[in-house]
């Protein structure tokens, strides 16, 4: 495996930050609502390839899965009920925005002269809490993907805020579009009167397989890239692609409205139960290293892990997976009640609604 | 070096789809450049695990090859028949039956 | 052996990379839809192919190559299906294709001949 030389790695920055400008200016002036989606699906995916360019893989990941995936399909559902075109302006009142702009991202650019270069060993970002937690990861957590460890245990209440975040987001989805519609207002199960033969197969295929995927990213969150965000987005898109090829009714049967607003609960409370079972042992909130009592961990048999040094992890190895597992539930559900949301919304579904 | 040549193809061919992105008269070209330009993603996200040396960015691939997918007949489903809701399979009988 | 591995794997991807940008250019000049579906879809493809099997034989074998042979196996089932699904949505929403003789340069302008017949 050759390593990149700096002219190669210049240009290929060069013409991926090109292709999202080209693409900005593109978003900005299309016409067409749908085209402007399809080309931000697109601004999403070379953001995701230039990330990984700059060595940020578990970024990479979720940039590629939220922004050119689930956020693609919940804007199309955004849009269902909307004309399909932009309202032209009169372009005398769009000089002062444009004058707006072009002085703060001239003050953007400033700025960014001022900030050290890439990678730089002396920053500041690198040479206090972030040099400390590469140094002390191995010892106090033992898990070799670093993000992982630095989401889940040392800032784990801040990913417990996120976790809380989005199940408001859920919430809030849930409260202003309805709780998805009800059976009986889902829909009617007749087909749009093509032959899909091939999806029907291949989504059928491609489900299971998609489920199983989240599966592996969310358990080797703490190896490799991956983690609960991640794996919940992917899982939700499985749930959604049912719903695409089958019908919103056969997927309301399948996962209920119900089911997913109580998992989104349980995977706060799960997080939080964590917390209050370590300060419950005598540590802190969120300390892993007391999830365990010592008769618990003396019951665990010291050759799971492969070497009996690792003993000493097993609270923050087991601390870490349940708080992704519930992060997995929440993301997954509120992802699927905001499709749901948006998803079941057409005129007659509204005209039946207010008919009643 | 080549794969830093396979690298530049591919970059070059993902500029040509953004202009047809940009470009086609019909949305069909678009939403057909969509899907072939996240294809392309796949293979230099690929392309780019082997030149950073890092295996782990397979996984991001083989992710974004699934959901590629869906994003797709998302947008298809989307344009051609205005609604995200309704079955796309053939009549509901013969989709009970089998399961 | 392992340098003649690494050649041959490198040949392999650019020969798939060349594949990708000669389906980029059909795309881009093909007149019409059909055709252009024809282009992206083949060529998406096979170029993957021919790149996830150069990228195969370059790298260390074991758990990596699993993950190639995933890759392609998804690229392999979604790519065609979703080209299928595209042209079936075209062709339904009474898309025809053009039929007869047209010129590439301005191949979006109606040609007054040759607007093929259902």
């Amino acid at each position: 495996m050759t390593a990149p030389i700096l002219d190669a790695n210049f240009a290929l920055n060069v013409a991926l930050l090109l292709m999202l400008v080209v693409l900005a200016f593109a978003v900005v002036r299309t016409r067409s609502l749908l085209a402007a989606i399809l080309l931000l699906t697109v601004f999403s995916l070379v953001s995701a390839t230039w990330l990984m360019v700059m060595d940020a893989a578990d970024v990479a990941f979720t940039e590629a899965v939220v922004g050119a995936g689930i956020s693609t399909i919940v804007a199309l559902g955004a849009i269902l009920l909307t004309r399909g075109e932009v309202v032209r302006v009169n372009w005398k009142r769009q000089v002062v925005p444009g004058l707006l702009a072009v002085i703060v991202g001239g003050m953007l650019i400033y700025a960014v002269s001022a900030l050290p270069d890439f990678g730089d060993p002396a920053s500041p970002a690198n040479s206090h809490v972030g040099r400390s937690y590469l140094e002390t990861t191995k010892h106090d957590i033992g898990a070799p993907n670093v993000v992982t460890a630095v989401l889940g245990s040392y800032r784990g209440f801040d990913t417990l805020g996120e976790t809380v975040v989005i199940f408001a987001a859920c919430i809030g989805v849930a409260l202003m579009l309805g709780f998805g519609p009800r059976a009986t207002l889902a829909p009617a199960v007749d087909t749009l009167g093509d032959h899909h033969v091939v999806l029907r197969v291949v989504a059928k295929l491609l489900i299971p397989l998609i489920i199983l995927f989240a599966l592996y990213v969310q358990f080797h969150g703490d190896l490799g890239a991956g983690g609960g965000f991640q794996a919940g987005v992917i899982m939700a898109v499985a749930i959604i692609l049912h719903a695409l090829v089958f019908g919103l009714r056969d997927t309301m049967a399948a996962v209920p409205a119900r089911v997913a607003r109580t998992v989104a609960v349980l995977g706060v409370v799960l997080y939080a139960g964590v917390g209050i079972v370590c300060i419950a042992n005598g540590g802190g909130f969120l300390d892993y290293d007391y999830l365990f009592t010592p008769q618990v961990e003396a019951m665990i048999p010291p050759g799971l892990l492969g070497d009996p040094d690792h003993v000493h992890h097993w609270g923050q190895h087991f601390g870490i997976l349940f708080i992704e597992l519930g992060v997995l539930m929440t993301v997954a559900a509120t992802m699927v009640t905001i499709f749901y949301g948006f998803a079941g919304r057409t005129v007659d579904a509204i005209e039946a609604r207010a008919r009643t | 070096m080549l794969i830093g040549a396979g690298v530049a193809g591919l970059v070059v061919a993902m500029s040509l789809m953004i202009v047809r992105a940009i470009m086609g008269p019909s949305h069909y070209d678009r939403i057909l450049a969509a899907n072939s330009f996240g294809t392309k993603t796949v293979l230099l996200l690929a392309l780019m695990g082997y030149l950073f040396g890092r295996p782990a960015f397979l996984d991001i691939a083989l992710v974004y090859a699934l959901i590629n997918f869906v994003t797709t007949i998302a947008l298809m489903k989307f344009f051609r028949y205005r609604s995200l809701a309704r079955p796309l399979t053939a009549a509901a009988g013969e989709n009970r039956a089998d399961g | 052996m392992v340098d003649a591995l690494n050649w041959i794997g490198g040949g392999f991807i650019v020969a798939g990379a060349l594949l990708s940008i000669l389906g980029a250019a059909g795309v881009l000049r093909f007149p019409d839809v059909y055709t252009r579906i024809h282009a992206a879809s083949l060529t998406d493809t096979g170029g993957a192919t021919l790149m996830l099997f150069g990228m195969g034989l370059l790298g260390p074998f074991g758990l990596i190559t699993l993950k190639l042979f995933l890759v392609w196996g998804f690229v392999m089932l979604t790519s065609p299906a979703a080209s299928n699904a595209l042209a079936n949505a075209a062709y339904s929403s009474g898309h025809r294709p053009r039929i007869g003789n047209f010129q590439i340069v301005g191949d979006d302008e109606p040609e007054p001949s040759s607007k093929g017949a259902p």
